[in-house]
């Protein structure tokens, strides 16, 4: 499944996450670190996305709930007492059965039907989320404990595992990457593109469509799970905003400006734009950003920013 | 629970259903003469509401919804004009995605113009005190204007599309584009004219139910999704079971506020028509109509399930 592992893209990637690491601990500028690690579990959530909605064609405007299903399952249960060990399994495992109960009826909906009912999906579960107590409603889960990996590993904010943070998310964000990677080059991600072109003639030629589109919607819910029980851990508290309609909105931004079907050009995009706002460089205008992105792009490079780099080099 | 009381839930059911109807209807124009469904309807009365706020501030109530109406149907026309017209054969998730940037776009733009806060438009006769004694119950006059107004404007709509000229080559292209182009009607500034509609009838709806509901920068989302559900129901063309599934959402929805808390009424409102939206996608009254129909030919499009 490793042949065709991409090395040379994967170890400039690693190199540049040292690098960007080395800098800026030894410039004394190693604030920058925080946020580059939230940025790497959004960014999770949008290659996660871009599995779903590039390679297989199925939208979902209502990433942003399974990403909160995660972060509050690991919230409640770090929080309840609970055995410290089960918050992150917990939310990833309750973000997958949410995501096959969902998916199955919700599936067999294309087009608009399946991005209205996605979108209303995304609103259903941010309104439980503010109306019910155990959520902390308005005010979110805040006092969540650090999770412990193996050997003083720990997910955590504290100032002094900051570097150690920023290896750990990234390092499954990579993990994440050559997974996504190489499944779009096996037999199901062939599926999948078949899918996307033409769903009669996928299921014409002998693959099951609603069991490939079930596991990879599942798949990438389980990716957003995930990132939100991580970073809720590494926050120390979430809130009923990573739930709204913006946020899923920002995803599918992302995945588009990426250039949809492009698992390494979500990358990209998602780490300089999720950096840039956290970091507060678009203000007040943060949201009006994403959604102009999100027109402009498809609006004049639907191909996203690479496919209008690339374009540009085939005119001779 | 009396039965005052239940003729109260049903009114107040009734009037907020016209309101969804109303957003049906928007999705259902759009759709008909583009095959987009413009995500952003919603946002139309929001806007309709706040510039009817705004004006309001130096113009009569009446001048400043005519106003409010006025500009969010041109703000409708611009959208088509400057994003979408230029587009050939897009693909539906590429006008997905155009149209709910768009939608965030307009909710930015409007947190920014006004603020974040809840606003909300004057009654338009009397107070939030007085009422109608109707069978017993109590209903505020407001009420009485969004079941007046939604009514109005249906009919209108139906007469316009029934009996004009204009409304005859707005169907001509709905159901055959390229046979309404051989037959002289020039397409292009009719899809104009169906963003301008939709974009109207949200604002005009958006002001009348702004006293009872409020107007806020980010209603749009679940008046979208309550609206496009109805237009689901209604088989995305018949005006008559939008409104008929507007009704049955609003019903539902009011009667839920009787059962569980109201923090989970878009909850259960949402869940219903999910529901709903899983079960028939083919509309409500879609199998009444195929019966019906000459041959067992129906003559209506089948449900858009395919092409993404």
């Amino acid at each position: 499944m490793l042949r065709r592992f991409q090395g040379a893209p994967l170890l400039l990637f690693a190199g540049l996450a040292i690098l960007a690491q080395v800098a800026l601990s030894t410039l004394k500028a190693d604030f920058y670190l925080t946020q580059l690690t939230m940025a790497a579990w959004y960014t999770l959530v949008a290659l996660g996305l871009c599995l779903l909605m590039g390679y297989a064609g199925q939208v979902s405007m209502g990433h942003a709930g399974f990403f909160a299903i995660g972060g509050y399952t690991a919230a409640v249960i770090s929080t309840a007492g609970a055995p410290a060990w089960l918050s992150i399994p917990a939310g990833v495992v309750v973000t997958a059965g949410v995501a096959l109960l969902v998916g199955i009826p919700v599936l067999r909906l294309r087009g608009h039907y399946l991005a209205m009912a996605t979108l209303a999906f995304g609103f259903i579960v941010s309104r439980i989320i503010l109306g019910t107590p155990l959520f902390g409603q308005a005010d979110g889960i805040s006092d969540i404990p650090a999770y412990h990996l193996v050997a003083g590993l720990a997910i955590t904010g504290r100032r002094a595992l900051r570097v150690q943070n920023y290896y750990i998310a990234w390092a499954v964000v990579a993990l994440g990457l050559v997974l996504a990677l190489n499944l779009v080059r096996s037999r199901t991600g062939r599926a999948l593109r078949a899918i996307h072109g033409d769903e009669e003639a996928a299921a014409a030629s002998g693959i099951s469509v609603a069991r490939h589109k079930l596991a990879v919607f599942v798949l990438s819910a389980v990716y957003a799970g995930l990132a939100g029980a991580c970073l809720a851990h590494f926050n120390g508290g979430i809130g009923p905003g990573e739930a709204g309609i913006m946020k899923s909105v920002r995803y599918v931004a992302l995945v588009a400006a990426g250039g949809m079907a492009n698992l390494w050009g979500t990358l990209t995009v998602s780490a300089a734009l999720t950096f840039l706002s956290l970091r507060g460089a678009f203000g007040l205008l943060d949201d009006a950003v994403f959604g102009g992105l999100l027109v402009a792009i498809m609006l004049f490079a639907p191909q996203g920013v690479f496919g209008l780099l690339r374009r540009q080099e085939k005119v001779p | 629970m009396s039965a005052a009381q239940l003729f109260q839930y049903l009114i107040s059911g009734v009037a907020t259903g016209s309101v969804y109807a109303i957003v049906g209807i928007g999705f259902t124009i759009i759709y008909n003469s583009t095959g987009i469904i413009n995500f952003a309807q919603g946002e139309f009365l929001m806007l309709g509401g706040m510039i009817a706020l705004s004006l309001q501030a130096f113009l009569p109530l009446p001048l400043a919804i005519t106003g409010a109406v006025a500009v969010t149907g041109l703000v409708g026309v611009l959208v088509q004009l400057v994003f979408l017209s230029w587009l050939r054969k897009p693909g539906v998730l590429r006008m997905i995605i155009i149209t709910i940037g768009l939608s965030i776009l307009m909710r930015e733009a409007a947190l920014h113009v006004w603020d974040e806060k809840v606003h909300a438009l004057p009654y338009w006769s009397g107070d939030e005190t007085s009422s109608l004694a109707v069978l017993g119950a109590r209903i505020s006059p407001q009420v009485a204007w969004v079941l007046a107004v939604s009514a109005l404007m249906v009919v209108a709509l139906t007469l316009f599309f029934r009996f004009t000229l204009t409304g005859k080559a707005m169907r001509a292209c709905a159901s055959n584009p390229a046979a309404a182009r051989l037959c002289g009607i020039r397409a292009s500034w009719l899809v104009s004219l169906s963003f301008f509609l939709a974009a109207a009838m949200g604002a005009l709806a958006g002001c009348v139910v702004s006293p009872l509901t409020q107007t806020q920068y980010d209603m749009g989302t679940s008046l979208a999704v309550k609206g496009f559900t109805c237009a689901v129901l209604g088989g995305l063309g018949n005006v008559g079971a939008a409104v008929a599934a507007g009704i049955l959402v609003g019903v539902l929805e009011s009667a839920s506020i009787s059962v569980l808390p109201l923090a989970y009424k878009d909850v259960v409102a949402l869940t219903i028509m999910l529901a709903i939206l899983l079960l028939r996608p083919q509309g409500l009254f879609a199998g009444i109509g195929r019966r019906r129909g000459p041959l067992g030919l129906a003559a209506e499009k089948g449900p858009e399930q395919a092409g993404t």
